[in-house]
């Protein structure tokens, strides 16, 4: 695991030393590397000025690892996310999840690469409020190739007792683990979280951390979390700090704190 | 410009496709209103001027014969205002370039022009000469449909003879507006049949009607009982032959017409109530729809100050723009419409001048009809806008609640797949828009098959009775009662097939307190060529004794078959008899009775044929024809095939303006109620579609999800849309039900499949206009968005 040789040589040297790239981890390094990106951009236009969203950014990320990308507003972690997710092809570079190449597939394989490949997990959740909890499980199970029960996928999440209730009837953090829960159901290979807690208090946010670090330790899903929420990072194989569209720092941990013993 | 205006104008830019929508169907609205409230307005007053300026008669008789000192009689009937004899006969006609012949009516007239009653209107020429002999002013639906001119003439068989009448003038009478002969025939064939108006002093002799009169037309006295004039009258005209003398309403062109005004006045009420119902409903939900959008701006602009006066006319204007276009559009088109729908009529119906106007007051009306259903559809809304506290406005509105559908409680629905719960529970969290919005295509549904529907009802009326009653190629009239030496000579014509003689005779009906005038038909015992059926379309026999009435007459006298009528027969000895009705005809055209050609005749003491129907080689057909026309004592020749084409050309012509602008009507209504539906669910539940994708359903899978609700919506709303039009044309058939005829009420299967069929495709059209916005969804957006 590893933002690889410097995406930005003058704020890669002008990091500190600790969390300037390292050599590869010997666990990760025997790991795959699902997710390929290399030297990716991605400029908006916003009416008359060009937002540069990101800047030749080079990343993999490996199977099974938990990252936290931490940045304020704007440093272009979300823009990555959606790269990753395929909800957005760079504007230049190239990604790619496996064999399938993100960069250049047309909107049907996106499409499918999200049905097969990627779990979502949104800031507010995005329930369909017209389904219950089980529903809206197997509405994606439905349509999934090798899903787990939605049940299970409930139970997992905690809320093996809560199948029939209406995201009306449930608190944010039991609608965000039936969330999770209809990410993970589909057994996916990533699972990408923007902003998971953020419409959370303290103990539900952690609570919903800790399904996170289960699914990711149970499944062996590549769990990517973006948040702003710098604490969070204690709970990460790897956190990358973004600024301005750009990687300014990889750190790992070499000890992994657990959701409960994270503070903020 | 006000900043507020500025946001109304971004707004409405915004929801374009929604105010057009809306716009269109308040144009339909508008312009059914203002075409058949105008077109309505322009045939009432056309026929009140026309029948005021050229002084239509209120009572009409005819008669066989009666001296002229017989007129002042009628006149001293107390209310009885001005008396017009007149000669009245039809004649057998050839003209130029008809190979059948047809029928002329002949009418005389004062020699001299002098005010009388049912006054011609010279369209063009002149007045005949008085005395000049061969000189006719003929009407100008004949003229016009025989190609024929100022100084053209037709031969006519008048007393055995050929004369040669040359039309002088072209004219238009108030009592042949709607010009048919009677005695069966609903649509006009101005080709075959014509009014030609003649000297008295001409006319007369030649009829053995010097000093004589044959027909009266008269007038009341304001406030008269006509029951009693028509009473007074039947008993002045006894001796004469008097055929019973009828009112107004009874006259064949003023019943059709009066028919088709009373239609019109009911159309223009029932069919804008709809649109503009409609209309109201959709102003309503979307700008609910936009007012729960704006929900935080509404919040903000009130916190600065702004009152709740300003914020709800400001939602109040959002709608009376997209109403106000409305309402241009649909003046201009139902302008054109009325213009349009005049012009047809003026085709039917000759009047001297058939203006179409439109009275600013209709235009006063729609506006304010209009802009009074699109207030109560906004008002609601802009009350929503205004009555939020700003700060409870400025937090989102709480997520929608859901619980299980009413349907969810049948064990068969707990199979259903999420995405078809989330349909179902969508329909059933708002059951009042599902409702009405099933209801408004239900009646875009109903549009159609009532109009479908009705047509196939009168394409059935037409084939039972050119198919299954009257079953002749030829129908031969005497000019008078003959005897039975006729019927050897008119078996013997060329090409004739076959011949059964009839007698029709003209009878007052008598039960109890009712009366009806009648006409009593008498057939052979075995009769192929006119049938007489029961509904089902089975053979009715008609009794040696006693007599069958048509189920319309026996309803009209109240009897019942085994009781007795009285029978006053009109010509003739005037026997009165008093028969057994045996049974009952289901017919479909006029009231007749029935009887045994013997027994008829045995009642009236006689030998006599009145006419005869003929089966015909169609190969001799041009040689009967030619021989039929020289024929003395041939009175009046009616061909089947003739009668078929002139119905078809009536709704041909008909057709091409109700048929298109009524497909038109019935697919706005449903684009307006989809899309506009399919817009707001799209804009309620965008986030949800666009997480959907996320998830990796494909554009085609979240399609479904959105515009399956409308797709149910409009597939529930069919089969209703089947049933009100089904039951809107019973009753309308019911209504139809004059005496000169009735509508059976019959429906194909086609119609449905049309019906289907257009409505399914605007509604499959609205769903693609929707489809592409949401195929262009932003799905990043939604990872940020908190707005459910």
């Amino acid at each position: 695991m590893q933002a690889s040789p410097k995406v930005n040589d003058h704020r890669a040297l002008s990091a500190p030393a600790s969390t300037r790239p390292l050599a590869q981890d010997h666990d990760m390094q025997n790991r795959e590397a699902v997710f390929h990106m290399h030297s990716i951009s991605k400029v908006y236009q916003m009416g008359e000025v060009q937002v540069h969203a990101l800047r030749s950014v080079e990343l993999d990320l490996y199977a099974g690892e938990l990252v936290v990308f931490l940045g304020p507003s704007g440093s272009g972690k979300s823009t990555l996310l959606n790269i990753m997710g395929a909800l957005d092809t760079p504007t230049s570079g190239e990604v790619t999840f496996r064999d399938h190449n993100l960069t250049s597939a047309p909107d049907n394989e996106l499409t499918r690469f999200r049905r097969e490949h990627v779990g979502f997990v949104f800031q507010f959740y995005n329930l369909i409020p017209s389904l219950t909890a089980l529903e809206n499980v197997t509405l994606v199970t439905e349509i999934a190739e090798h899903p787990m029960p939605a049940e299970e996928a409930l139970k997992r999440v905690g809320l093996g007792d809560r199948l029939h209730h209406f995201p009306a009837q449930l608190s944010g953090g039991e609608q965000q683990r039936v969330a999770i829960a209809r990410a993970i159901a589909k057994r996916p290979d990533v699972l990408l979280c923007d902003e998971p807690t953020g419409a959370l208090d303290f103990s539900t946010g952690k609570l919903v951390l800790e399904v996170l670090e289960q699914i990711n330790r149970e499944l062996g899903t590549t769990v990517a979390v973006i948040t702003h929420n710098a604490s969070i990072g204690g709970m990460a194989d790897r956190v990358i700090r973004m600024r301005s569209g750009e990687i300014v720092e990889v750190h790992h941990n070499l000890k992994k704190l657990a959701p409960s013993e994270l503070e903020w | 410009m006000h900043t507020l205006h500025r946001k109304l104008l971004r707004d409405l830019l915004h929801l374009r496709g929604q105010v057009i929508a809306v716009a269109l169907v308040v144009a339909c609205g508008v312009a059914s209103f203002v075409a058949m409230r105008s077109t309505y307005v322009s045939l009432l007053s056309s026929q009140q001027n026309y029948y005021r300026d050229y002084r239509f008669a209120d009572v009409f008789v005819q008669l066989k014969r009666a001296p002229e000192a017989a007129a002042s009689r009628l006149a001293d009937i107390s209310n009885v205002a001005t008396v017009q004899t007149r000669v009245v006969m039809d004649v057998i006609l050839d003209v130029p370039g008809l190979a059948e012949p047809a029928v002329g009516r002949l009418v005389s007239i004062p020699g001299r022009r002098s005010p009388m009653l049912n006054d011609l209107f010279l369209r063009r020429g002149r007045w005949v000469e008085p005395g000049t002999d061969g000189e006719v002013i003929a009407s100008e639906a004949f003229t016009a449909a025989n190609k024929l001119d100022l100084g053209g003439s037709v031969q006519a068989v008048i007393n055995g003879r050929w004369k040669r009448l040359t039309i002088v003038g072209i004219a238009l009478s108030p009592e042949y507006i709607y010009e048919i002969r009677g005695g069966g025939s609903l649509f006009p064939d101005n080709r075959r049949f014509g009014v030609l108006w003649m000297d008295r002093e001409v006319l007369g002799p030649v009829f053995n009607m010097d000093r004589a009169f044959n027909d009266v037309a008269l007038t009341t006295a304001p406030g008269a009982n006509l029951d009693e004039v028509i009473a007074r009258v039947d008993q002045a005209l006894a001796t004469y032959g008097g055929l019973g003398a009828y009112a107004r309403e009874d006259q064949l062109s003023h019943s059709f017409i009066s028919d088709e005004i009373a239609q019109n006045r009911i159309t223009s009420n029932v069919v804008p109530a709809i649109f503009l119902g409609v209309a109201a409903f959709l102003v309503h939900i979307v700008l609910s729809r936009l007012v729960k959008t704006q929900r935080m701006q509404v919040a903000i602009v009130k916190a600065f100050g702004y009152s709740n006066f300003m914020v709800g006319l400001h939602y109040l204007q959002l709608a009376m723009v997209s109403v106000l276009g409305g309402i241009a559009l649909g003046v201009a088109v139902g302008w054109y419409f009325g213009l349009k729908l005049t012009t047809l009529y003026a085709d039917f119906y000759r009047f001297p001048l058939l203006e179409y106007k439109i009275s600013p007051m209709i235009l006063v009306q729609a506006g304010l009809i209009t802009l009074a259903a699109a207030t109560l559809g906004a008002v609601g809304a802009v009350r929503a806008a205004v009555g939020l506290p700003p700060a409870e406005a400025m937090r989102p509105e709480p997520p929608a609640r859901y619980r299980l559908g009413f349907f969810e409680r049948f064990r068969a629905a707990r199979s259903l797949s999420p995405a078809t719960r989330m349909i179902v529970r969508n329909l059933e969290r708002r059951p009042v828009r599902a409702a009405v919005s099933i209801f408004a295509i239900c009646c875009s549904v109903s549009i159609l098959v009532i109009e479908f529907g009705l047509m196939d009802s009168l394409n059935r009326m037409m084939d039972i009775q050119f198919r299954n009653v009257q079953r002749e190629d030829v129908m031969v009239i005497l000019n008078e009662p003959r005897s039975f030496r006729a019927r050897a000579e008119l078996a013997r014509l060329p090409g004739v097939l076959l011949s059964e003689p009839f007698r029709a005779v003209p009878v007052r009906l008598r039960f109890e307190h009712h009366s009806h005038r009648s006409l009593i038909l008498g057939l052979e015992k075995e009769h192929q060529l006119r049938r007489v059926l029961d509904r089902q379309l089975n053979d009715v026999s008609v009794p040696e004794d006693g007599i069958l009435l048509g189920t319309k007459l026996a309803e009209l006298l109240g009897v019942k078959p085994g009781q007795v009528v009285t029978v006053e027969v009109l010509e003739g000895r005037r026997p009165v008899r008093n028969l057994m009705v045996t049974g009952m005809a289901d017919e479909i055209l006029g009231l007749s009775a029935y009887m045994e050609l013997g027994s008829l005749n045995r009642l009236m003491s006689e030998q006599a044929i009145s006419g005869s129907f003929l089966k015909v080689d169609g190969k001799e057909e041009p040689t009967l024809y030619s021989l039929l026309k020289r024929t003395p004592g041939v009175g009046a020749v009616a061909i089947r095939q003739a009668a078929v084409d002139s119905f078809n050309e009536t709704i041909r012509r008909s057709l091409a303006v109700s048929l298109t602008t009524l497909i038109v009507f019935a697919s706005i209504i449903a684009v307006g109620i989809v899309y506009n539906g399919a817009r707001i669910a799209l804009s309620e539940r965008a986030n949800e579609m666009a997480s959907l994708r996320i998830l990796g359903f494909t554009r085609r899978e979240i399609a479904v999800l959105l515009l399956g609700e409308q797709a149910v919506l409009t597939l529930l709303a069919i089969p209703f849309g089947y049933l009100l039009g089904y039951a809107v044309c019973v009753y309308l058939a019911a209504r139809l039900q004059t005496e000169l005829y009735r509508l059976p009420v019959y429906i194909k299967l086609a119609t449905y499949l049309w019906s289907f069929v257009i409505v399914a495709v605007s509604a499959l059209f609205s769903g693609w206009l929707v489809r592409r916005r949401l195929d262009r969804l932003d799905l990043v957006s939604v990872l940020k968005s908190r707005e459910q």
